[in-house]
């Protein structure tokens, strides 16, 4: 196949996924591009976060298949990985580690390098400043989702799924992050989220699909 | 594409495979009371009586088979587990899933009918013989795959994680059975050996043989009639089983 | 690729670290188990004697399977794991890593006590020193292949139970060459032979056991 002329897209092809006996969404077809935010939109218990974890590869789906640059990601696997980053329900950080030391350690497993210095200067960016260096579990919940979502900041990932990830953040935080994800987006990054809240998405790239209104 | 086939596939097969259960079912059932009767009145009746074990060594023609399908019926499960873990294809899981009852049947039977011919020929239920030990463990094997099955409620989860559990178990048997074969010789100087090879007639042999395929075929009629069931509990919400439920009423 | 590694290992020991007692809840229940025998059996030297490699060994095999139940489950519920898996390391060399980091904390801490409990049994020095050398060579085998099924039983509800159920039968053969080991040296023989099988079986799971346990903490997560 000839990888390289085009920079590489998000292709869900025909994707079923089965939840016990119940079929959240049957043959379901998109395609995500660089510089493009895609808003899932459905309501409760419609497999909004099934879809995201399908489209990580956590997730082996009934049937169909998630391309990355027009390979499967069960073939890529890591390779897939390096360019994604996925923020589910759960931060990802451990209690009893520092901010900047969870953020570090999430730095190297993603294959990067993260200096003390400039894992704090992030950790201030996000609006952490004064707690780089506490034990996480003394944080409230909305600055472990800071924490987590800092993760957005240093990270170099072209693919973010997040799922859900202004619950819990207050108004300068969701701010924040909604300038973070438009940053992203507008150098060529792609955005997949979830949301209940409506927040005023950004910018003329983002594009809606709607799970729930398509049930078989 | 490629990947349409297999949807395909996937979807169908479950369906289109319940009715050739049955057939196979049906077949084997009479294969399986046609052989072991044959089998168990040679076993009685035709045999000849053994000159060192007297007439208490006949249970060897179930506990010999007995153990060799319990151990065959594992592979089988594992080869199953293999096949669902590469092709994700629902069916073989459900085969896996339909066997482990048989195979730890046998397992136990092993275990009984070894315990039975023991009482006599050694004055004890039980001895820490190498192969009882390792049907032992291989019960312990069978209950394992079926505990965790069961307490996994998600069945595609269950699938793959029991054929996991399958892959790691058929890698380990051969271990287990070398080591408790190496502890057994240390341990016990005067072994007393379940197969003290004293001279087998040829009558035994064949029994033991239609006693074998007697059992095989008892495994694929059960296992067939297992596998209906269980595609049924799974498959209930597909269309083929409620038109099936309908022209039932 | 050492690096991912080399930060798993850290990260897990800085944990263990800062919430020590649970190391020491798996050390005491080491030797509380293995110190109930001598009650059950009767104080009879010759007869504990006889018994304390089993014993020892014995304990040692539930110790490190208790405290294996807890391998992946905070991870689990933090949502650490399912990082884990998402990033670009291989799955089955993190795994290596934190069986090692989880064996440098429970695992080497029984090794570091049983010769004290071989005292309570009376055994001589070269049993002991055997019983050093096989615990050394076996635990990290208990922990590669408990792995598997604390990741098999990740998140069910009668966890701990089924994990006994999935990992016991496996450890057979640890606990035979293990306890083979120390007997074969009491009795003058030598326990050179039960070692390399201890080692070779080590060997062998250290390159299986992680991949089997990244396919099943892949299943776990779905």
């Amino acid at each position: 196949m000839n990888h390289g002329t085009a920079a590489p897209t998000l292709e869900i092809d025909a994707l079923s996924c089965v939840r016990g006996d119940r079929v959240l969404f049957r043959d379901l077809s998109f395609e995500v591009r660089p510089a493009e935010l895609l808003h899932l939109k459905g309501r409760n218990g419609t497999g909004k976060t099934t879809l995201l974890r399908a489209l990580a590869g956590l997730l082996l789906p009934e049937s169909g298949e998630v391309r990355w640059d027009r390979r499967n990601i069960r073939s890529l696997r890591e390779e897939y990985s390096r360019h994604l980053l996925y923020l589910g329900h759960l931060n990802g950080i451990k209690g009893d580690l520092t901010a900047a030391e969870n953020l570090r350690i999430a730095a190297t497993l993603d294959g990067f390098e993260l200096s003390e210095a400039r894992a704090w200067e992030v950790l201030g960016e996000i609006g952490l400043k004064g707690h780089e260096d506490l034990p996480s579990k003394h944080l409230s919940q909305g600055q472990k989702r800071r924490v987590a979502l800092a993760r957005l900041l240093a990270n170099q990932a072209r693919v973010w799924i997040l799922d859900e990830p202004f619950t819990a953040l207050d108004v300068n935080a969701v701010q924040l992050l909604q300038d973070v994800i438009r940053r992203h987006v507008e150098n060529g990054g792609m955005a997949i989220i979830t949301t209940h809240q409506a927040v005023p998405m950004i910018g003329e790239h983002t594009r809606t699909v709607s799970l729930g209104s398509a049930d078989a | 594409m490629s990947s349409r086939f297999i949807n395909w596939f996937k979807f169908s097969s479950p369906a289109t495979f319940y009715p050739l259960a049955r057939k196979i079912s049906v077949v084997s059932t009479v294969v399986a009371v046609v052989l072991i009767a044959i089998g168990l009145y040679m076993s009685f009746f035709v045999a000849p009586t053994d000159y060192k074990q007297g007439e208490g060594y006949r249970i060897i023609f179930v506990h010999v088979p007995a153990s060799w399908m319990s151990m065959f019926i594992y592979l089988v499960m594992a080869g199953w587990a293999a096949l669902g873990l590469v092709f994700n294809t629902r069916l073989s899981a459900m085969m896996a899933q339909a066997l482990a009852p048989t195979g730890a049947m046998f397992a136990f039977l092993s275990l009984w009918t070894g315990s039975f011919w023991g009482k006599p020929m050694w004055g004890t239920w039980w001895v820490w013989d190498a192969r009882i030990t390792s049907e032992l463990i291989l019960l312990f094997l069978y209950l394992g795959y079926m505990a965790l099955r069961s307490a996994i409620d998600d069945p595609r989860r269950g699938d793959r994680a029991s054929a996991i559990l399958l892959l790691v178990g058929v890698v380990n048997v051969p271990i287990i059975y070398y080591s408790v074969k190496w502890w057994n010789t240390l341990h016990q100087g005067s072994t007393i050996r379940m197969n003290q090879e004293t001279t087998m007639e040829e009558t035994m042999l064949l029994t033991m043989l239609i006693m074998t395929l007697g059992f095989w075929a008892y495994s694929i009629a059960v296992s067939m009639a297992r596998v209906r069931a269980v595609i049924l509990e799974r498959e209930r919400s597909a269309n083929w089983v409620r038109e099936l439920a309908e022209g039932r009423t | 690729m050492l690096e991912p590694l080399y930060w798993i290992i850290r990260r897990d020991l800085t944990i263990a670290m800062r919430r020590r007692s649970d190391v020491f809840t798996t050390l005491i229940f080491f030797v509380i188990v293995v110190s109930l025998f001598p009650l059950g059996i009767g104080p009879e030297p010759g007869t504990l004697r006889l018994i304390a490699p089993g014993i020892v060994w014995v304990g040692a095999l539930l110790a490190s399977m208790l405290a294996l139940e807890q391998i992946f489950s905070a991870d689990h519920r933090d949502g650490t794991l399912e990082q884990m898996l998402l990033t670009p390391q291989p799955v089955a060399l993190l795994v290596a890593g934190k069986v090692l980091a989880h064996w440098l904390v429970s695992g080497v801490p029984l090794v570091i006590i049983a010769p004290l409990l071989g005292l309570q049994y009376d055994l001589s020095m070269d049993a002991l020193q055997a019983l050093v050398i096989s615990l050394l060579l076996g635990t990290p085998t208990l922990s590669l292949i408990g792995a598997i099924g604390a990741a098999l039983t990740l998140g069910l509800r009668s966890g701990g139970v089924l994990l006994a159920l999935l990992v016991l039968p496996l450890y057979i053969p640890v606990l035979i060459f293990g306890a083979g080991a120390v007997e074969a040296t009491v009795s003058g023989l030598g326990g050179q032979s039960h070692l390399s099988l201890l080692g070779a079986i080590l060997v062998a799971s250290l390159v299986l056991a992680p991949l089997a346990t990244a396919a099943a903490l892949r299943v776990a997560e779905d």
